[in-house]
């Protein structure tokens, strides 16, 4: 269910961001403050807790044994699930994940798998068997806009600083878990053909579309997608993809180089 | 299926012999089901699609109906049978995802202002499955849409790039897609906006112009294949009528008059009566409840072997 808005509000943000301007103030190249802390959980392998502007995430990381599927009998296994939980948002319903969620875990997901962050191959056990399963839970506490780049930020964050726990399974010492890359996933909304990165929530309400890029510290991408219900143009999208990779090398710079 | 040695013969051609800047072949057939108010089947490669329309019709349960719109509901699905290991039958989150941003493909073009409190479905059912479902069942929902007479800006064609061993390739096979660096698959409409995109892979920014100037070929040529297919079957029609009129008009001068009428005078019997139909309480509970299996069968996400791994973990769990 999308947020309720009223259509005074709605025309206010919509007439504010055409004349070049932002609720918060923001220019459309500006991200919100970021505040990143790793080690929130100590239960888990590894944690990290976001916060972009307002919008607070919770990424655990927990790493079990498992056995490998049929067709990747030597690599480990990566997968990510997304909550809305409902205290995030009063339009968040318990249940099952909807479209939405699984949207924003899918892309999540893509953009730590395609990158290559994790080095599966060293969490291989016993080949065909046995291999490490990396179970990466985001969990959304407040909603105010531009969940996926706090989940994205969180995920690869609290990877990171994760451990293997070979100890506590009986199969050998502790290790670090391999990361060998630093994904950062930029949203970018199309506002009247110009291009505003990171959206908050007003603004993900009145804008239609948006496009989701993951890049790496090369520069180069590793996923994308285009989420909502309009169209862009295929100057926006070269637009875009300049914009995120610049501005990811800029988060990444500024957080996960930190950790 | 294992890893092919290499990708290019030493002409530069790939697996199946195509350049690199070539699609598969595509062959379409328009108005296939006579129950859905517009269909299409497309063979695309190896890929066979069937895509059905529904409507503009009456939105159950009510409360999802929009006083100033009509909605559009997409349902991408694959049939168990439709890839070398059974797939689970259902939606699983795969399908979910790709249900959504198909439907946010075709939402640019579809008039629904037009519709309001209607709903249009589009349901898409990969028969077969080999590589690039997403975008062939996009390009068949496409020709089903305006088969079915619904109003759009335009037609939307879909088409993926990809890269296999640091090369650009248009419309990845199956392999390609498996053992490939990259895949983008991308809709655009017929003025080249576009309205889906996706990514996974690797791609360097200059890599990536390139894919979108290739993707953009591929479009225009799938667009002109959608046009072409729509084309003949309406001139198709046209002929057989003639031929038809031709016919009976030497014995009886005056039938070809009764027949055009009477071909009216139906059409405009069906939408009335379904129009009340539709009035009548009966028959809305009827409606409803058809909506309300379908839920059903909605529920419980599933599992696809063409997709990552990930998912039946996330299901098992």
């Amino acid at each position: 269910m999308s947020e309720v808005m009223s259509k005074l509000k709605k025309d206010y943000i919509y007439n504010l961001l055409l004349k070049g301007q932002r609720e918060d103030g923001r220019a459309f190249d500006e991200i919100r403050d970021i505040t990143l802390e790793t080690h929130v959980i100590d239960k888990a392998e590894g944690s990290a807790k976001v916060q972009y502007g307002n919008t607070q995430v919770l990424v655990g990381v927990k790493i079990q044994v498992g056995t490998p599927f049929p067709d990747s009998p030597d690599v480990g296994v990566i997968i990510t699930s997304l909550e809305l939980n409902p205290i995030a948002s009063p339009t968040f319903e318990s249940g099952p994940p909807r479209e939405n969620a699984i949207e924003m875990a899918r892309v999540t997901d893509r953009g730590i798998r395609e990158s290559g962050a994790i080095d599966l191959k060293k969490l291989c056990i016993t080949r065909g068997e046995e291999v490490w399963m990396v179970f990466i839970d985001i969990h959304v506490l407040n909603d105010e806009g531009n969940i996926i780049n706090a989940a994205s930020l969180g995920a690869i964050a609290a990877l990171m600083t994760s451990i293997v726990p070979a100890e506590r399974n009986g199969k050998g010492e502790d290790f670090m878990l391999p990361v060998r890359e630093m994904p950062v996933c930029i949203s970018l909304a199309d506002i009247g053909g110009e291009l505003m990165i990171d959206p908050g929530r007003n603004e993900e309400t009145v804008c239609e579309t948006k496009i989701m890029i993951t890049s790496n510290q090369d520069g180069s991408i590793c996923a994308m997608q285009k989420s909502g219900e309009g169209a862009l143009s295929e100057k926006q999208v070269l637009q875009a993809v300049t914009i995120a990779c610049e501005k990811a090398a800029q988060v990444r710079e500024e957080h996960l180089l930190k950790i | 299926m294992s890893k092919p040695e290499k990708f290019f013969d030493e002409n530069g051609l790939r697996l199946d012999g195509r350049r690199v800047d070539e699609i598969r072949p595509m062959k379409i057939e328009v108005g296939v089901l006579s129950r859905a108010d517009g269909s299409c089947y497309l063979e695309w490669g190896n890929n066979k699609v069937l895509a059905g329309v529904f409507g503009p019709r009456e939105l159950h349960p009510r409360r999802m109906q929009r006083p100033d719109t009509a909605i559009v509901r997409y349902r991408y699905n694959m049939a168990a049978f439709s890839v070398e290991d059974r797939i689970r039958p259902g939606p699983n989150r795969r399908s979910t995802e790709i249900s959504k941003v198909s439907r946010e493909a075709f939402e640019p073009v579809v008039m629904t202002h037009l519709y309001p409190s209607a709903v249009i479905d589009v349901f898409a059912e990969v028969l077969q499955a080999d590589a690039g479902t997403r975008t062939a069942a996009i390009n068949a929902a496409a020709i089903a849409l305006a088969d079915a007479g619904i109003p759009m800006k335009g037609l939307v064609s879909a088409c993926a790039v990809g890269k296999v061993d640091g090369k650009l390739v248009l419309d990845l096979g199956k392999e390609e897609d498996n053992y490939g660096d990259a895949d983008l698959p991308v809709a655009m409409t017929q003025d080249g906006d576009i309205t889906l995109i996706q990514m996974d892979g690797n791609l360097t920014q200059d890599e990536f112009k390139e894919a979108m100037e290739m993707v953009k070929v591929g479009g225009k040529q799938i667009l002109e294949i959608q046009r072409e297919a729509l084309k003949s079957k309406f001139s198709q029609f046209k002929t057989e009528e003639i031929e038809e009129a031709a016919v009976i008009e030497t014995p009886e001068p005056d039938a070809t008059i009764d027949e055009t009428v009477g071909i009216e005078t139906e059409v405009d019997e069906s939408v009335e009566t379904d129009t009340e139909v539709i009035e009548t309480e009966d028959d809305n509970e009827k409606v409803g409840a058809v909506f309300v299996e379908d839920d059903a069968n909605d529920k419980e996400p599933d599992e696809n072997t063409d997709d990552e791994d990930v998912e039946e973990g996330e299901i098992n769990e």
